[in-house]
């Protein structure tokens, strides 16, 4: 479901540079299929993420950038040259392993050293030091792995592939083990290292917030395919299949038929109310459609109130439920047909607020909306509550 | 060990941490009581007969006289066996090292399904005695045996007589079996410590030496072969303590040119002449002694001992 258009160009357009492209690879491990099919283009110097749930085939896709996993179909190329059967050890690439692996027979200063010494770089010493100052370990120089917490093993992982300058980071959820304050501190470290030195960054990780936050572009990928890729706010605002509209931030999906329209917008009836999107916002040639709407486009209003012209409006709300974050107010109301839907509000006082039982009208801008094939699972990709 | 302060107004906890040390003594009973009744006396014992005078013999009794000289005579008398003592079981530690690295490697790392298969297949021979399956090598080795024929015809064993590893056309009773003898004995004490290290390895790293630029020979030299120190140190040493006193495998495998010195202590305690029996045995344990620290000196593994 990868839509080519939507991101880079394609492999053969990137001269000279060093783009990473994956053309067609497949991992199977027995029968199942761990990759399916995967097309990716990262230019060279991008912060690309890719995001998924746990066991979606996020590890097994860089494990074979890394060259520690053979593709069973497919090319991986960086900057024109294939280097698909290029031995782990010979590619211009370097890990940051979710597990770390750092050697525990080796000091912190050793582990960093250990990819210049193989290369026999010169003037190692000083570049270690360098490397240690900026993850803030310098202190830690003679200590053993053992000796460190998780937080700082993490960071002598991520200094002993950065030292080594690679054409291609590979980052494993490299912040997983961080507490709160710690990562967004690494995260602004990382992005500042990252544009300084101009390598290209994939960075996996779980933590939507952090893909979104540090990469260019943010790949979702599901049970080893890409379902969407593209920049964050591109991503965000528009997804294109249930999976990302849910996993990616929260959506309300309402079911409807396209029934009409002009040049730029499509009309559709979703449960007797008369919708509009924006043509563009919808996938061609389909008629049985999700209608999608995030629920911070969503405005309630008092049942009958006036609403703006042109915008999208449905009747006959009920709120069931109010919950009061602070910034926001999040609201479920019951739309005549059963169905709830999620409206956050902000408590910016300009707004009317309502409690469990108040009958509303809900309204947002056309240009909010977007609508996604009805043949898709509309609860793909909903994050079930405590996970992550 | 850190004690923490009993808190105050809190006598039974006092009382508490008494009663764990009897406990810990109590559970040293057994063993200090083993030690010192098996290791602790026979020493002792063994130690004062090498100062006894060696004109007696156990009919007449024996002398305590300090004879101080019984230990020149041994060292005088027997230098040869003991130097070829020490050979044999360098060569024979060397020998295992070599084929038991890759055994012990490929069934922490490549083993798969197999890996408990072929950890019995390595421990099995325990199950039968010691004696038994060096005199099994006497038949494997004799002249009639078709090893024996392949290698001649081979022209090996000439190639052996030339070098004085054996006599001509024959491999029995020569210095070539007999360290043959202590490597195969000797081979699992060296197999299962450094199986036992190499398979605390977490094959990630590896990984993580591949993608550090490092070839498989490279990460084996930087990576494994540190890792698994301490089994190579235990192997080396379980495995050359013991083949250097061996005297089952020269008797049985070698022949008069071939006397270790383990041999020679037996034969001196069944002639009778315990001192110097007792000198010679007080010295092949000092020699090992020295050898020891000084190896695991070398070998850097403070955290072996
Ligand atoms: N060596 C292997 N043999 C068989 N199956 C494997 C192997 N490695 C991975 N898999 C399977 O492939 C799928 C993808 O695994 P992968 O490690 O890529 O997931 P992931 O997206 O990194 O997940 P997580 O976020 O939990 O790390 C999983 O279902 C996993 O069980
Ligand atoms: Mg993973």
């Amino acid at each position: 479901m990868t839509q080519p258009g939507d991101v880079q160009d394609p492999p053969q357009a990137a001269e000279g540079g060093s783009d990473l492209v994956l053309q067609g690879v497949t991992k199977r491990f027995g029968d199942f299929v761990a990759v399916d099919d995967l097309d990716l283009t990262v230019p060279q110097g991008a912060f690309f993420a890719l995001l998924g749930p746990s066991g979606c085939g996020k590890t097994t896709t860089l494990r074979m950038v890394a060259g520690l996993e053979v593709p069973t179909v497919g090319t991986i190329h960086i900057g024109g040259q294939d280097i698909s059967h290029l031995k782990p050890y010979k590619r211009p690439v370097n890990t940051v392993f979710q597990s770390y692996a750092l050697f525990p027979h080796l000091t912190i200063f050793e582990n960093v050293a250990f990819g210049l010494r193989r290369q026999k770089k010169s003037d190692v010493e000083r570049q270690v030091d360098e490397m240690l100052e900026l993850v803030e370990l310098t202190p830690m120089a003679s200590r053993k792995p053992g000796q460190l917490s998780g937080g700082q093993q993490q960071r002598v992982a991520l200094a002993r592939a950065l030292i080594n300058r690679p054409q291609v980071l590979l980052l494993d959820e490299p912040l997983g083990a961080l507490d709160l304050k710690l990562r967004r501190q690494m995260q602004i470290e990382l992005k500042r290292i990252q544009t300084e030195v101009g390598i290209t960054f994939v960075h996996v990780t779980h933590d939507q917030e952090e893909a979104m936050t540090m990469a260019d572009t943010v790949a979702v990928m599901n049970a080893g395919i890409i379902e969407q890729m593209g920049a964050p706010k591109e991503l965000y605002e528009h997804p294109r299949t249930t999976f990302a509209a849910n996993f990616l931030g929260q959506s309300n999906l309402v079911r409807g038929t396209v029934g009409g329209g002009d040049g730029s917008n499509v009309t559709i009836d979703a449960h007797g109310a008369r919708l509009v999107c924006p043509r563009d916002r919808a996938p061609a040639g389909i008629s049985e459609v999700w209608v999608g709407i995030r629920p911070e486009k969503v405005f309630l209003a008092g049942a009958g109130t006036e609403t703006a012209d042109g915008s999208n409006l449905m009747r006959g709300g009920v709120v069931t439920d109010v919950s009061f974050i602070g910034v926001s107010t999040q609201y479920l109301t019951r739309l005549p047909w059963g169905q709830e839907l999620m409206i956050f509000e902000q408590n910016s006082g300009a707004r009317e607020s309502f409690r469990v039982g108040d009958p509303v009208d809900l309204h947002w801008l056309p240009e909010h909306t977007f609508l996604l094939d009805a043949a898709q699972d509309a609860s793909a990709g909903v994050e079930i509550e405590g996970e992550d | 060990m850190a004690h923490v302060a009993p808190p105050a107004g809190a006598p039974a906890s006092g009382d508490a941490a008494r009663k764990r040390g009897l406990v810990g003594y109590l559970l040293l009973a057994p063993a200090g009581l083993w030690l010192s009744l098996f290791f602790i006396v026979p020493m002792i014992s063994l130690i004062s007969t090498s100062l006894y005078d060696p004109s007696g013999s156990l009919e007449t009794g024996y002398q305590m006289t300090g004879h101080v000289q019984n230990y020149a005579t041994v060292l005088q008398e027997y230098d040869s066996q003991l130097l070829r003592s020490f050979l044999y079981a360098g060569l024979a530690t060397f020998f295992c090292m070599l084929l038991g690295f890759p055994l012990a490697y490929a069934i922490a790392f490549k083993a798969g399904k197999w890996k408990n298969l072929l950890l019995v297949a390595v421990i099995a021979p325990f199950f039968t005695s010691f004696l038994i399956r060096t005199l099994a090598w006497q038949l494997i080795l004799s002249d009639q045996g078709w090893v024996t024929q392949t290698f001649n015809a081979l022209y090996l064993t000439d190639l052996f007589a030339a070098l004085g590893l054996t006599e001509q056309g024959s491999l029995l009773y020569s210095p070539l079996a007999v360290v043959t003898g202590l490597t195969y004995n000797f081979l699992p004490f060296m197999v299962l410590p450094l199986y036992a290290s190499l398979e605390k390895i977490d094959p990630r790293l590896h990984e993580a030496g591949a993608d550090l630029y490092a070839s498989p020979f490279t990460t084996f030299r930087k990576v494994t072969l540190p890792l698994a120190l301490p089994g190579l140190v235990a192997g080396t040493l379980l495995t050359f303590i013991p083949a250097a006193g061996d005297f089952i495998n020269a008797q049985l495998l070698g022949n008069t040119q071939t006397t270790m010195i383990g041999t020679v202590i037996q034969k001196l305690f069944d002639g009778g002449s315990y001192p110097e029996a007792s000198a010679l045995s007080v010295v092949l344990m000092v020699i090992i002694v020295v050898l020891v620290l000084f190896y695991i000196r070398r070998a850097g593994t403070e955290d072996l001992v």
